[in-house]
């Protein structure tokens, strides 16, 4: 097995966890664990692509960064949209006293 | 007479007529331009009004305009027009003259009367109407406003409309002078019946003129009365209930209730002044059955009865409006007298000259009042002399002329007049007696009112009355000098109003005193006047001892005195000879109506309520449910889709995923395919 191939089962192990996670995971704050464990994963595949498979590995003399710039990138998106996506499940706290997310169902027909 | 001098004499009555309204249009808070507004109309109407009596100052002249058509019906013509002769003038001078300084004097006496401008409204509606009445030229128009002063004084009597006493004076004098109303109403159906016109006077045609009256004189009605008699007597009860003659005098004492100087303007100098002049104006048509006819004499029998009645009436009272009133009462018995036994013109300068000084006296007893701290009683009163020495002053003037002190007072001639023409009629002595008993009586009340409320000490020494400001000071001095200086039109010796009432020329004659017993008159009067003030200080010297005292003639007549102080039970027996069976009555429509219609209604009431409720049970069995089960079948289905929308957002991703895998394994499977 190459390092690429490892790398990408170890991100698609981790994807797969997050969205388990998002999916059957009834407290909201897991389930934005799980956000961040798929958002982790994707992060993990731009890294793999950009050490083992870019053009620019190869020949060291002047490595383009567009991999880590990406990552850098998603890195502080995750964390502004982990900020917004606990204030939101604080604020439903306070409201409802419960971070199940099977009771938030008011829009239902 | 030219037009425009046709249009000024109906701006006369119009100009507070046009005042009232438009003060009843203005928002309350604006009272002091309605005050303004109100004394400006009257001031102008004042001086349009002394000009008309210029107009008519030449003996023997008299200005008819050319009456207005007012409507035309078939072959009708129903006209109304105003009139200038000296009856009308004179009292159209004294009416604008006396109220013109009443409205000034309520200035300052209702200073603090959150309703001042309503006050001033009602108070111009009032003075227009009644000079509409002295100026009518038609009786048509004369009952119209003759209603107007009605409602006017109505308004006035009720407006402290709180006090359920003010309310029920107002309706009293309404109901009461109602009934003179109707047969006044009668009276001039009767009339314009026979004659085909209520013009007074109509270049030949009218009413007063000699076609009329002798087709009047000459039919004849049921019982042997003539129509001119029996319309004649229909008209005097009418001036009776404006007037106050008994037995319709009950709701003038009672009119009290108003202001005071709405007791002035109304309950003294003018609207009950309207009976009389209502008489004095058709005295052609009294005067029909000639001077001692069944009409005159019940004119002069009414009065009579009137005088002597409210004079002794007036001795038992302790309210100072009360005594003015009854008072008042009194003197337009006089008047009646006076008309009575032919002295129209003896009757109209006894009207003035009261008009003059009772005004006086209501507004000085308006300051006492004022002054006292809104105290009526006499018997809390006392020693206001020092307290009020311009008050006291004005009051003397008045009280002396009221009670007919010799020589420089009008009171004094005018009721000389009135016993002159009582003494010569020839109808018999009764009303000269009674006249004679009446103006002694006067004397004696009145100056037992101004010992008790003016000399001796105060017998409520915590009360600290006070003078009354200039504003109303300055109208009772004006009202003095009118009722001291108008005794010289009124002297035997010259006797103008007398001679320019009947169109003629008065010469300066001192010689009267000898004619027609006229000195013994003289002497008479004297004496009257002598003995009613010298008892009245014979019992009075001492004042009474505290507020709580009773009258002392009150011990030495007893039950004659409660008789007396009840006004002799009139009020009593009203009461129970037509209040009471008529509520009995109204109690027992009452009781029909709670026993049989209310029990009838019912049963309508439950016949109906049984039909609407069939209705609606085949309604809503039929319609309804129909209709209702669609419905229902509708949304049964709607909510069990709805149900699927779960509201839970992992419930939709697992679908989105769900749907995604089938996808991507239906790609590959049919891309490796």
């Amino acid at each position: 097995m190459t390092p690429l191939s490892l790398m990408l089962t170890l991100s698609s192990v981790l994807f797969a966890l997050g969205l388990l996670a998002v999916l059957t995971r009834r407290n909201a704050i897991l389930v934005l664990v799980g956000i961040e464990l798929m958002l982790n994963a994707a992060n993990l595949n731009f890294i793999a692509f950009w050490a083992f498979d870019s053009p620019t590995a190869h020949n060291a003399v002047e490595p383009a960064l567009s991999g880590p710039m990406f990552v850098m990138f998603s890195i502080a998106i995750a964390a502004a949209e982990a900020a917004v996506g606990l204030a939101i499940i604080l604020m439903v706290f306070r409201h409802t006293r419960s971070t199940d997310l099977n009771k938030l169902d008011s829009l239902h027909g | 007479m030219a037009d425009h001098y046709h249009l000024l004499l109906w701006c006369v009555p119009l100009l507070p007529l046009i005042a009232g309204g438009i003060i009843a249009l203005l928002p309350n808070r604006r009272g002091r331009i309605a005050s303004k507004l109100a004394i400006g109309a009257l001031s102008i109407s004042c001086l349009l009004a002394l000009g008309a009596l210029v107009c008519v100052l030449t003996p023997g002249k008299v200005h008819v305009p050319a009456p207005l058509t007012w409507f035309t019906f078939g072959d009708v013509t129903l006209k109304v027009g105003l009139m200038l002769d000296p009856l009308s003038a004179g009292m159209a001078a004294m009416v604008t003259f006396v109220a013109l300084w009443i409205f000034i004097y309520s200035v300052g006496y209702m200073e603090k009367e959150p309703r001042f401008g309503r006050f001033f409204g009602f108070l111009s509606l009032f003075c227009g109407a009644m000079l509409m009445v002295v100026l009518s030229n038609s009786l048509l128009l004369l009952f119209m406003a003759w209603e107007l002063v009605g409602l006017a004084s109505y308004l006035l009597i009720g407006f402290y409309f709180e006090k359920p006493s003010a309310a029920a004076a107002a309706q009293k004098a309404f109901i009461t002078t109602r009934v003179g109303d109707m047969a006044f109403f009668l009276g001039m159906i009767w009339l314009y019946g026979h004659s085909g016109t209520l013009l007074f006077y109509d270049g030949g045609n009218g009413l007063l003129e000699s076609g009329a009256l002798s087709s009047l004189a000459g039919a004849t009605a049921i019982g042997g009365l003539t129509v001119s008699a029996a319309a004649s007597l229909l008209l005097l009860i009418g001036a009776m209930g404006k007037s106050g003659q008994v037995p319709l005098h009950t709701w003038l004492p009672d009119a009290m209730e108003g202001p005071t100087p709405v007791s002035a303007l109304i309950h003294a100098a003018t609207m009950v002044a309207a009976g009389v002049f209502l008489v004095a104006r058709t005295h052609q048509i009294f005067s029909l059955g000639g001077d001692a006819g069944i009409a005159l004499t019940a004119t002069a029998w009414v009065g009579s009865i009137t005088a002597l009645y409210a004079a002794l009436v007036a001795m038992a009272q302790y309210d100072i409006k009360r005594i003015l009133a009854y008072s008042t009462v009194s003197q337009l018995g006089f008047m009646m007298i006076a008309l009575g036994t032919g002295g129209v013109a003896a009757a109209m300068f006894h009207l003035i000259a009261h008009a003059f000084f009772k005004a006086l006296l209501f507004l000085s007893a308006g300051s006492v009042i004022h002054g006292c701290h809104e105290e009526q009683d006499i018997r809390k009163m006392g020693g206001l002399r020092k307290a009020m020495p311009k008050t006291f002053l004005a009051y003397a003037i008045g009280m002396m002329a009221l009670s007919g002190f010799p020589f420089v007072f009008s009171g004094f001639w005018s009721k000389e007049g009135i016993l002159h023409s009582a003494e010569f009629w020839p109808g018999g002595k009764g009303p000269f007696l009674i006249a004679a008993c009446a103006a002694l009586l006067t004397a004696f009340y009145m100056t037992r009112q101004a010992l008790l409320v003016f000399f001796g000490e105060s017998r409520s020494p915590e009360t600290h009355p006070h003078e009354s400001p200039s504003v109303m000071i300055v109208p009772l001095f004006v009202l003095a000098a009118g009722a001291v200086l108008l005794s010289i039109i009124g002297t035997p010796f010259w006797p103008w109003f007398e001679k320019w009432i009947h169109g003629e020329t008065a010469v300066f004659h001192a010689g009267a005193f000898g004619e027609h017993g006229a000195i013994g008159l003289l002497l008479l009067s004297l004496v009257i006047v002598t003995l009613g003030v010298g008892a009245s200080v014979a019992v009075y010297r001492n004042g009474l001892a505290g507020s709580e005292t009773p009258d002392p003639l009150s011990g030495k007549l007893g039950g004659l005195w409660r008789f007396l102080e009840n006004a002799m039970g009139f009020d009593t027996l009203y009461q129970k000879a037509i209040i009471n069976p008529l509520a009995f009555f109204a109690g027992g429509i009452d009781m029909l109506e709670r026993m049989v219609f209310v029990p009838l209604m019912g049963l309508a009431e439950g016949l109906i309520k049984g039909c609407g409720r069939i209705t609606r049970a085949s309604d809503e069995a039929g319609l309804n449910q129909g209709f209702d089960g669609i419905c229902d079948g509708l949304r049964e289905r709607a909510d069990s889709i709805s149900r699927s929308q779960t509201g839970r957002a992992q419930g939709y991703l697992r679908t989105i995923g769900l749907g995604v895998s089938v996808l991507l394994v239906l790609y590959f499977w049919l891309s490796a395919g």
